[in-house]
């Protein structure tokens, strides 16, 4: 049996955000989960699927500047926000802080819990620009990386923080 | 895609969310934060044909107290009780409560009463407020009505609230100047649920306890007040003897299982023992005051 358009309709709502700096719309299904939306509508392939259990991290993105499970948030939800992945951190030409902390500490490993690391280690600095190493861990503490590199993932951190003072 | 499809509907009242929800009947689910439907959703556990979203209603994040009560809207996450000054000062088993839920992106997003709605028997708002003798408020079309926590669990994910009503508020009466209260919880990791917790709220009056809240997270089908150490306590000085007895009922009190987290004899030693060490908090909180 096919569908009619006004049966679709229901199912559908055009999304209305601003993702690393740039105004988007789509017109996508409610039950979108906010990951496949970036993933997949916008082919932003940076913010991982790891667990999809709302576990792991991997997939956490910044909404309105906090982190959030993008696996455990439908798309509809973040109408008119802004929403950053990894993709948005570097500034032109160069890398942001975070990353260049990750860089030279060699803060990752296989890399796959990375981009979220890097994320909500942005979130906090924003909020704590000189956060103890107890702080960092709390703060990382709902981001798991499987290679359990977590010693130079503080460390890059701790590198972020001093470099974001430096230039402030 | 994981979940099945569904409407979605972002009301700006609680009026027009109700209206949604009359509409639906059960077929309906209520999203605030979503850490624990989204979950329910994607695994198809949950398929509601319609989804009412409440975070665009003004005024449902508020935390503040009123006429001798707590108030938690129905918005308000566990990152900002774990934020909360007036938790911290006067509310001992909520503020420790707040950070151990769950993980800190988590936080950000679920809410308290959210967790009361799951009915989680292993969440731990559940214990932490009915130590506290939380109740919450309910709207529905005909009006407001009241719920005791004590009646709001029916038991596992299972509650006294109807599918065209929505938790508005959470309320907790205002503890007196002297009280203490703690929430002690066992984990195997962030993020896990508790293998067990137990909340302890206590109130003193002339040196003695004048009302003793005493709940267990994990050891149940849902979250279970031990009333026979509430009792025990009640009219008596806290002290050694008192709280070994307390928490000797505490365990007798629970219900556990054998499972990955522990065998029942285990976890059932744990509650003695969070039941002891969270009166002994209280009663250090109280002598803070």
């Amino acid at each position: 049996m096919t569908e009619t358009a006004t049966e679709q309709a229901v199912y559908t709502k055009q999304l209305n955000v601003t993702v690393n700096g740039q105004a988007r719309s789509a017109a996508i299904e409610t039950r979108l989960l906010l990951v496949h939306f970036l993933r997949e509508t916008l082919g932003l392939t940076g913010t991982h699927i790891g667990c999809d259990t709302t576990s792991c991290g991997a997939c956490t993105v910044l909404v309105d500047g906090t982190p959030v499970k993008s696996c455990t948030c439908f798309a509809v939800q973040t109408e008119g926000s802004e929403i950053t992945t990894v993709e948005g951190l570097a500034p032109a030409g160069g890398l942001h802080p975070v990353q260049e902390g990750f860089h030279e500490e060699h803060g990752l490993q296989c890399g796959f819990c990375t981009p979220g690391m890097m994320l909500t280690a942005t979130a906090l600095l924003a909020e704590n620009p000189n956060p103890s190493e107890t702080e960092i861990r709390w703060a990382l503490s709902g981001n798991i990386c499987r290679c359990t590199g977590y010693q130079n993932i503080v460390k890059a951190v701790q590198y972020a923080a001093a470099k974001m003072r430096e230039g402030s | 895609m994981y979940p099945a499809r569904f409407e979605y509907f972002a009301p700006s009242s609680v009026e027009e969310a109700l209206s949604v929800l009359e509409r639906y009947g059960d077929e309906a689910k209520v999203l605030a934060g979503g850490q624990s439907l989204i979950p329910l959703m994607k695994l198809r556990f949950a398929s509601p044909r319609a989804l009412v979203d409440l975070n665009g209603i003004d005024g449902l994040d508020e935390l503040y107290e009123d006429n001798g009560m707590l108030n938690i809207g129905a918005l308000v996450r566990h990152k900002a009780c774990e934020r909360s000054d007036l938790l911290r000062k006067r509310y001992g088993v909520l503020a420790d409560a707040a950070p151990q839920i769950s993980d800190p992106i988590v936080r950000n997003r679920g809410t308290v009463a959210g967790s009361l709605a799951h009915a989680d028997p292993q969440g731990d708002w559940g214990s932490a407020l009915l130590a506290g003798g939380g109740q919450v408020q309910v709207r529905g079309s005909d009006g407001t009505r009241t719920i005791s926590l004590d009646d709001f669990f029916l038991g596992p994910f299972t509650t006294a609230l109807e599918p065209t009503e929505i938790v508005t508020w959470v309320q907790v009466p205002e503890p007196g100047p002297r009280s203490g209260g703690a929430y002690f919880k066992l984990e195997r990791k962030v993020g896990d649920f508790a293998t067990v917790a137990v909340g302890v709220h206590v109130s003193f009056s002339n040196g003695k306890v004048e009302r003793a809240g005493i709940a267990l997270t994990g050891v149940g089908p849902r979250n279970l007040r031990a009333e026979s150490a509430e009792q025990a306590l009640a009219g008596h000085e806290l002290d050694d003897e008192a709280i070994g007895e307390a928490a000797r009922l505490a365990a007798q009190a629970a219900e556990p299982r054998d499972d990955v987290r522990g065998s029942a004899e285990y976890k059932r030693n744990v509650v003695r023992v969070f039941t002891e060490r969270g009166l002994r908090k209280a009663a250090e909180r109280r002598e803070k005051q």
